[in-house]
């Protein structure tokens, strides 16, 4: 029995790099989770997805000019991040194309360029890295930064909270009342880049998406407000974090997909057992009240 | 009479180059309560969106005289509100206190307690914690009005506000404009149910792009006047002429 509760403890009792591991995953998760969630209520969980994507090709530069240093890569990625955020939204904007097709094709090109870039210089092992992360080898540095991407992301959702949640549900209204609301689209477009830098150091930028939307997609069979579907989601990141990590430890698996696996059966499990619209309600009704 | 709240000048509001609110020139009276009545087509919601500035202004103006955006309270026809978005009925009615909260001022137990007010004057008490996702059009659409009471708006603007909508409810709603009238507010609402507006509305509108009539309900809502409105013609002719009216 000790043994067994051993386990959930002596691995980040014992090993400073497990430690680490652990403080990144609960920043990632405190700041994903929230900004995941008003991804999904606007419609945008795949945004998130090209976007994720669209890093590649700025980290792939940060790594050719500076070799595997993830200040350089994070810069890079996040450039290249905002790049096509801005690009497609400028080209929703200016022409008639769908937010979802210009955010497509610019991805598209950038995910291209980024392979292209790595592979032509790189080894396909500096390829796995960039696209898997590496959350065992997170240095103090990166720990900072994620660190600090959190903390930036919960102080600006708590400031431009009213308005984003108008925008996102009455557009209009916002629109009535003030100027328009699209400062407020513009600077959750960069938390959502920051955070994918962030979650890209430690789960690469294939999966660092996984940990904003699989939570968020998972809050909602929990809690029926904004607010309580961030707090669920946050809660849920941070735990996939901790128990992803010592599946991976005791294991021995990649830690990557080991943390989007556990939130991806956090999501499954939410499907069935959630008691707002999960399968068990739906299909085991309670008797109806009176009207 | 007043003296005018919202005055258009020559107005002309167009989508690519094509009319819907062709050279028209009038006033809303300060205080006044008119109804906006016209076939589809005729620039009625055009016409509104351009008051609150949504849409510009091809030719002509209008005049806000003092009215401030915060004096103006809008209710689209069509709202692009997601009704399944995760929110409660009061927050969503707390929203009408913008102009005091903004984006960060906090939520007095004063401004709390007028929300559940409004809501109480529109018959949804103790829905305050219920998601909007569970109601029905039409008590969404009294939610909507709560929030409007809230504005304490001097102009209010209504785009067909009690389409689909039941007559119990229309008929708690048209008190809550009338109360607005009573108030001294201007209430402009685009409508469809003649008798509706022959009932309610002291003031009328008839337009098919360009005014057909404007004044006193009774005498705009002639027989004669009705067959001009719907002789406009509906089609948009992509080889119309440029316009020879003299701006």
């Amino acid at each position: 029995m000790s043994g067994w509760v051993d386990g959930l403890f002596a691995p980040f009792v014992e090993f400073s790099f497990m430690r680490r591991a652990l403080v990144a995953c609960l920043a990632l998760g405190l700041g994903c989770g929230p900004v995941g969630v008003l991804l999904t209520l606007r419609r945008m969980s795949l945004m998130g997805d090209a976007l994720s994507h669209a890093v590649l090709p700025g980290a792939a530069i940060g790594f050719l000019i500076a070799g595997f240093s993830l200040t350089a890569m994070s810069l890079g990625g996040f450039a290249a991040g905002l790049t096509v955020a801005l690009l497609a939204g400028l080209v929703t904007r200016f022409t008639g194309q769908r937010e979802d097709a210009s955010f497509a094709a610019f991805y598209l090109i950038s995910l291209a360029l980024g392979v292209l870039i790595v592979s032509s210089r790189g080894s396909s092992v500096d390829l796995l890295h960039v696209l898997f992360g590496t959350i065992l080898a997170v240095d103090d540095a990166s720990l900072l930064l994620v660190a600090s991407i959190a903390s930036l992301t919960l102080l600006t959702l708590a400031l431009i909270y009213r308005p984003l949640i108008v925008e996102c549900f009455d557009p209009g209204f916002l629109r009535s009342v003030q100027a328009r609301g699209t400062a407020y689209h513009l600077m959750f477009l960069v938390l959502v880049v920051l955070n994918l830098v962030a979650g890209f150091q430690a789960l690469g930028t294939l999966m660092a998406v996984g940990l904003m939307m699989l939570p968020a997609a998972a809050a909602r069979f929990w809690a029926q407000e904004v607010w309580s579907m961030a707090a669920v989601a946050a809660g849920i990141a941070v735990l996939s974090g901790y128990i992803g990590l010592l599946l991976s430890y005791h294991h021995d698996l990649p830690s990557g997909p080991a943390i989007i696996l556990t939130a991806g059966m956090a999501y499954l499990l939410s499907i069935v057992l959630g008691h707002r619209d999960g399968l068990i309600v739906r299909f085991l009704p309670r008797k109806h009240l009176q009207t | 009479m007043h003296p005018a709240a919202l005055s258009l000048d020559n107005l002309t509001v167009c989508y690519d180059r094509h009319p819907a609110v062709h050279h028209l020139s009038g006033a809303f009276a300060g205080g006044s309560l008119t109804a906006i009545v016209g076939p589809n087509g005729a620039g009625k919601s055009t016409l509104l969106k351009a008051i609150m500035g949504l849409l510009p202004a091809t030719t002509g103006r209008i005049d806000h005289a003092a009215l401030a955006r915060s004096d103006i309270a809008y209710l689209p026809q069509q709202a692009q509100i997601d009704r399944q978005f995760p929110i409660t009925v009061l927050d969503v009615v707390l929203l009408g206190h913008w102009q005091r909260i903004g984006a960060l001022r906090a939520v007095t137990a004063e401004l709390r307690a007028k929300a559940v007010a409004a809501l109480a004057a529109v018959e949804l008490n103790d829905f305050q914690r219920r998601p909007i996702r569970s109601l029905s059009a039409g008590q969404f659409q009294r939610v909507l009005f709560a929030r409007m009471l809230l504005q304490d708006a001097r102009l209010i603007l209504l785009d067909e506000p009690f389409t689909a909508i039941d007559a119990r409810t229309t008929a708690d709603l048209l008190d809550v404009v009338r109360a607005w009238h009573a108030e001294q507010r201007t209430v402009i609402a685009v409508l469809h149910d003649l008798e509706q507006v022959r009932a309610h509305f002291p003031e009328t509108l008839l337009m098919a792009r360009s005014g057909i009539a404007w004044g006193r309900t009774a005498q705009v809502l002639t027989p004669d006047n009705l067959r001009r409105a719907r002789q406009m013609a509906e089609a948009w002719d992509e080889s119309a002429p440029p316009c020879g009216v003299r701006p």
